[in-house]
């Protein structure tokens, strides 16, 4: 078990805008590792991020980061960096200076602060333009630009909310791997998106909200597992598609078997996938079929919110 | 007890990072001043820095001749009224209000206020950086003004003007101009920083003070050491005779020494920069709700 003082910890942490709720009873525990943070517009994603970064108090409940809390700045916000989603920059100021002198108020010198800067604008890619005035960037830009500076201190976690918006997909392709090697590195990071399926692909865990309550959080295939109520899908691509539908219809938990368009494959929907994986490999070892692929054709953060959420494929 | 509390207020002491602050708070004078002084949304406190500079410039364009000596002790009365009535009461007022409630205010307007808040200084060291740029700001501004208005007062008076700095009372009086233009500075400067704290919108509180500081002379001793001008006035190095309609912006006391004065107006400013720290930790970042 990871110790508390390598963790992110909400206990019982609730916040409330005068009457109208932010998030209620929000506790969970965070490793080291990507986090991903899933829900629609409102439901309290950036308020969570917000919470944990301490730019809003809870109303009730406790929040510890690394064993921190937010009473204490000056040690959080040297294991923490924030990447906001506010499009809004110091008047005036280029894309040197946005990351320059945040890290000396860190308390690093000059030339540590102008070598750590130029590496992080390195990272972002962001080396070219970092002379330019900030206000004459690109959305896809100033969205760099302040990851830059959110990873410029070198953090111990790194909050990131929405920060895939406005990257093309060669930048976002980059930035995703980014966040991949800072995990590997023991990094805590904590992305807030609605690209589900980019997101999806890195994150070690998932923390689905929906108004203002965490409605599931883990890794994603335990989270798919406590849908019980929704039968689990799995593809098999094979060579004798019907042979495999029909042996499945034998099986208790499998509720529909359908034969996919091409015919070399059947969609198996069943409540209990360990025992139709048990019951495949009996299957192929018998020599009936000859199986190709085997992959789950919903275990991924977009399936489980909708069966959870009931969101009809609508924005998440 | 008393020991004991000694020793930790020592001990807490040396555990702080004094170097470290000390940076900070350079950092964020440097940025707060490249934010609001050379910043175009700030011609208006040059103006009001400026007009009494702009009118003596105008007199004085066209009075060509030397003025004579006679009317030196006149002129000095005016200077004395141009400071006291209007720098203290509404120059530098209105100027600090514009200055004082940007600090953070102006932050929430741009939506930058969670940058400093993701840093790793403490909001108090916050508070003091953004208070000492505002008043840097403010004090440079206005003694620079201060200073342009009492050379063109006594400059016309060629050599007799000359004399009346450098051999009479000239010196001292712009001492005391100085300071008391830096002391309503901070004085002001510290106030306003707190009403931003305090209000959504720090205009209306700020009027309510102006009509404070008009009536405090009116107002019992006790309730007069809760106003800026109230210290200000033992430090005017020149007597203003009440008469007239400024009569009501004109204060008449008891005499304090002017040490004393000074010392209050700085412990009044400490008091309220000490409440401000205390309010900026209330503060969330909730831009939509602003």
């Amino acid at each position: 078990m990871t110790s508390p003082n390598r963790q992110i910890v909400f206990d019982s942490v609730s916040k409330f805008y005068g009457e109208v709720l932010g998030v209620n009873r929000v506790s969970f525990a965070l490793d080291p590792g990507i986090t991903s943070l899933v829900g629609p517009n409102g439901s309290g994603k950036t308020t969570l991020l917000n919470l944990l970064t301490g730019l809003i108090k809870p109303t009730r409940g406790s929040i510890h980061v690394l064993g921190l809390t937010t009473g204490q700045p000056v040690e959080l916000f040297r294991q923490v960096g924030y990447c906001t989603q506010f499009d809004s920059f110091p008047p005036g100021s280029t894309g040197y200076d946005f990351i320059f002198w945040p890290l000396r108020l860190h308390g690093f010198g000059r030339e540590q602060a102008a070598r750590l800067t130029d590496e992080a604008l390195e990272r972002a890619g962001m080396t070219q333009v970092a002379r330019r005035k900030v206000a004459g960037y690109s959305k896809g830009m100033r969205q760099r630009i302040r990851l830059a500076q959110a990873i410029a201190h070198h953090p111990s976690v790194l909050v990131l909310d929405e920060p895939l918006n406005g990257l093309d997909p060669i930048a976002r392709a980059e930035a995703i791997a980014l966040f991949g090697a800072l995990a590997v590195q023991g990094m805590h990071v904590i992305i807030s998106s609605h690209i589900l399926e980019e997101v999806d692909r890195i994150s070690d865990r998932v923390v689905l909200m929906s108004s203002g309550y965490v409605v599931a959080e883990g890794q994603i295939r335990e989270v798919r597992q406590e849908v019980r109520d929704h039968p689990m899908q799995i593809l098999v691509r094979c060579s004798n598609a019907a042979r495999l539908a029909s042996a499945a219809f034998e099986l208790n938990h499998v509720v529909e078997a359908k034969i996919v368009n091409d015919g070399r494959g059947v969609l198996i929907r069943t409540r209990d996938a360990e025992q139709f994986y048990l019951r495949l490999n009996k299957i192929v070892c018998s020599g009936l079929i000859e199986v190709e692929a085997v992959a789950p054709a919903d275990d991924d953060v977009d399936s489980i919110y909708q069966y959870l959420i009931g969101c009809n494929g609508g924005p998440i | 007890m008393n020991a004991r509390l000694i020793t930790r207020a020592k001990e807490w002491t040396q555990e702080q990072p004094w170097e470290l602050y000390a940076t900070q708070i350079f950092v964020l004078m440097r940025n707060e001043i490249r934010r609001n002084l050379f910043a175009r949304r700030r011609l208006w406190v040059y103006l009001l820095a400026a007009i009494p500079v702009v009118i003596l410039l105008v007199q004085r364009a066209f009075a060509r001749n030397t003025a004579e000596p006679f009317y030196i002790e006149s002129a000095t009365r005016v200077l004395a009224r141009i400071v006291h009535l209007y720098y203290v009461r509404l120059g530098i007022f209105f100027a600090c209000m514009g200055i004082f409630t940007w600090l953070f205010r102006g932050e929430v307007v741009e939506r930058t206020l969670h940058y400093q808040f993701l840093v790793p200084v403490r909001r108090e060291v916050l508070v003091i950086g953004k208070f000492l740029a505002g008043t840097l700001i403010s004090i440079f501004l206005f003694e620079s003004a201060v200073l342009a208005c009492f050379y063109l007062t006594y400059d016309r008076f060629g050599a007799a003007g000359w004399s009346y700095i450098f051999d009479g009372p000239g010196l001292h009086q712009l001492g005391a101009y100085l300071l008391v233009t830096a002391l309503t500075c901070i004085g002001y400067g510290s106030v306003f920083l707190a009403l931003s704290l305090l209000f959504k919108n720090p205009i209306v509180p700020g009027l309510v003070l102006m009509g404070w500081e008009t009536i405090a002379p009116i107002l019992p001793a006790w309730a007069q050491r809760l106003s800026v001008t109230s210290y200000l006035r033992h430090l005017c190095p020149v007597e203003l005779p009440v008469e007239g309609p400024l009569a009501i912006f004109t204060v008449v006391a008891e005499p304090v020494a002017p040490v004393l004065a000074i010392l209050g107006l700085l412990c009044l400013s400490v008091a309220v920069l000490v409440l401000s720290c205390f309010l900026i930790d209330r503060i969330e970042i909730t831009y939509t709700a602003e």
